[in-house]
């Protein structure tokens, strides 16, 4: 065996979204699967949204970040559709990385309305309005904070119920 | 079942020509969207517009690697490298969005967007809805993943077709006259052309005058609460583009998009 599941899990969680460097794609609930053959590790990854430009990064640093840490002459990166990717995918810790990065972690829940809840990452009030339900990526929605006053990012929620 | 099954074989054929459809409508509808870039009525809407574009190359790109599995050829070939008579994408998606054109004085049509984006994106759900319980697996796992990000497409739509339907007298015109040529080629994207029978009964989708009726359903107590009258029945003036039937748009779209690819079809993206 050229490693264990478990040493290539620890490697992922040291590869990072590359545009919210505080949360690895581990706690962002992309990893679908690792296996591990004699000569050859295949990843399966899930893509949170199918057009995010950041995909092709991420298979790339999870290749390098492989193969540095173990000695592996293949390692394949696959992005699957099989399991869709959901919100509540993202771990505890991926949600605290979120926070700390400016954006509001998604909701836990939807309203059978179709409504959510959003607080302030910086100052937790509820207090907030919609800027734009698009943001700068595709996971990201534009909000506005009227007690603290800063302009904030929040992840969309994503559910096979919508 | 082998691959030299006839009845395999059929099936693959359907497949195929299904794909096409739903990956040659997405692939030109985000072109045309990408188009408005920095000319949309607002920063946030630009924001909105890009990013429901960006979404729908996603889509188109993996509708396109599907057919790549299949042995069409590579993506970037199928999305780039084919001439419009093999394009399979309906007539509705290909039409420029206004006079002018993006590098000179585009004067381009919002009402027209707003309505061809609605009503596409409509049409698109329900069909993503059909495809869940598509007899191609690859098909029914995209389908749960695409309808997610659609939630968020219609939501945006729908709300600009009803504000600005219910806005000022001009709004109202212009929306009502964009709406009239929308449904002049809506049932292009219903339309699964020749390959209809099979795709149906091979249970890859559900049949064409279903997905219209299920459109219908879906729009008419919006088009109510609106006070808009749902037209008795659509269609398909410029051809079925299903069949190879397309406008001179096509053929422009295709020339501009695939500039830089016929350069040099073998650099790397």
């Amino acid at each position: 065996m050229i490693a264990t599941n478990e040493e290539v899990w620890k490697v992922l969680l040291g590869v990072n979204d590359p545009e919210i460097n505080t949360v690895s794609i581990v706690d962002l609930g992309m990893v679908e699967s690792i296996n591990i053959g004699r000569e050859e590790i295949r990843i399966k990854i899930i893509p949170t949204f199918l057009g995010c430009p950041a995909l092709p990064i991420i298979q790339k640093n999870i290749e390098n970040a492989v193969k540095e840490a173990i000695e592996v002459s293949e390692v394949t990166v696959e992005f699957v559709c099989s399991a869709p990717w959901t919100s509540d995918r993202i771990t505890e810790r991926g949600r605290e990385g979120l926070q700390a990065f400016g954006i509001s972690p998604p909701p836990r829940h939807i309203k059978e309305n179709g409504e959510w809840q959003v607080d302030c990452p910086y100052c937790g009030s509820t207090y907030v309005t919609f800027d734009n339900l698009f943001g700068p990526t595709a996971c990201r929605s534009i909000l506005y904070c009227r007690s603290c006053k800063n302009p904030f990012e929040a992840m969309k929620p994503m559910s096979t119920d919508m | 079942m082998t691959e030299n099954d006839p009845i395999n074989q059929d099936y693959q054929k359907a497949v195929i020509e299904l794909l096409y459809q739903l990956a040659d409508d997405d692939f030109i509808h985000a072109f045309r969207g990408s188009e408005w870039l920095g000319l949309a009525p607002h920063i946030e809407e630009d924001v909105a517009f890009s990013s429901i574009s960006q979404d729908t190359m996603g889509h188109t790109a993996m509708f396109y690697r599907l057919l790549e599995e299949l042995g069409e050829g590579s993506a970037d070939h199928l999305a780039q490298g084919r001439s419009s008579i093999e394009r399979k994408n309906c007539v509705l998606v290909e039409l420029v969005n206004g006079p002018g054109n993006y590098m000179e004085k585009p004067r381009y049509d919002w009402a027209f967007a707003v309505v061809r984006n609605y009503f596409y994106t409509q049409a698109k759900a329900i069909k993503i809805q059909s495809l869940k319980n598509s007899s191609y697996k690859p098909l029914s796992d995209a389908a749960v993943k695409v309808k997610m990000e659609l939630y968020f497409h219609l939501l945006h739509w729908k709300t600009w077709f009803t504000q600005l339907m219910t806005s000022t007298d001009e709004a109202r015109k212009r929306m009502e006259e964009a709406t009239e040529r929308v449904f002049a080629e809506l049932d292009g994207v219903f339309s699964q052309g020749s390959y209809r029978v099979k795709i149906v009964d091979f249970g890859l989708i559900e049949d064409e005058t279903i997905l219209r009726k299920l459109w219908i359903q879906e729009l008419s107590p919006i088009f109510q609460s609106i006070n808009l009258t749902m037209p008795e029945s659509f269609g398909m003036k410029h051809g079925n583009g299903r069949d190879g039937e397309h406008t001179g748009d096509l053929e422009q779209a295709i020339q501009t998009l695939s500039e830089v690819y016929r350069l040099n079809p073998a650099a790397a993206w």
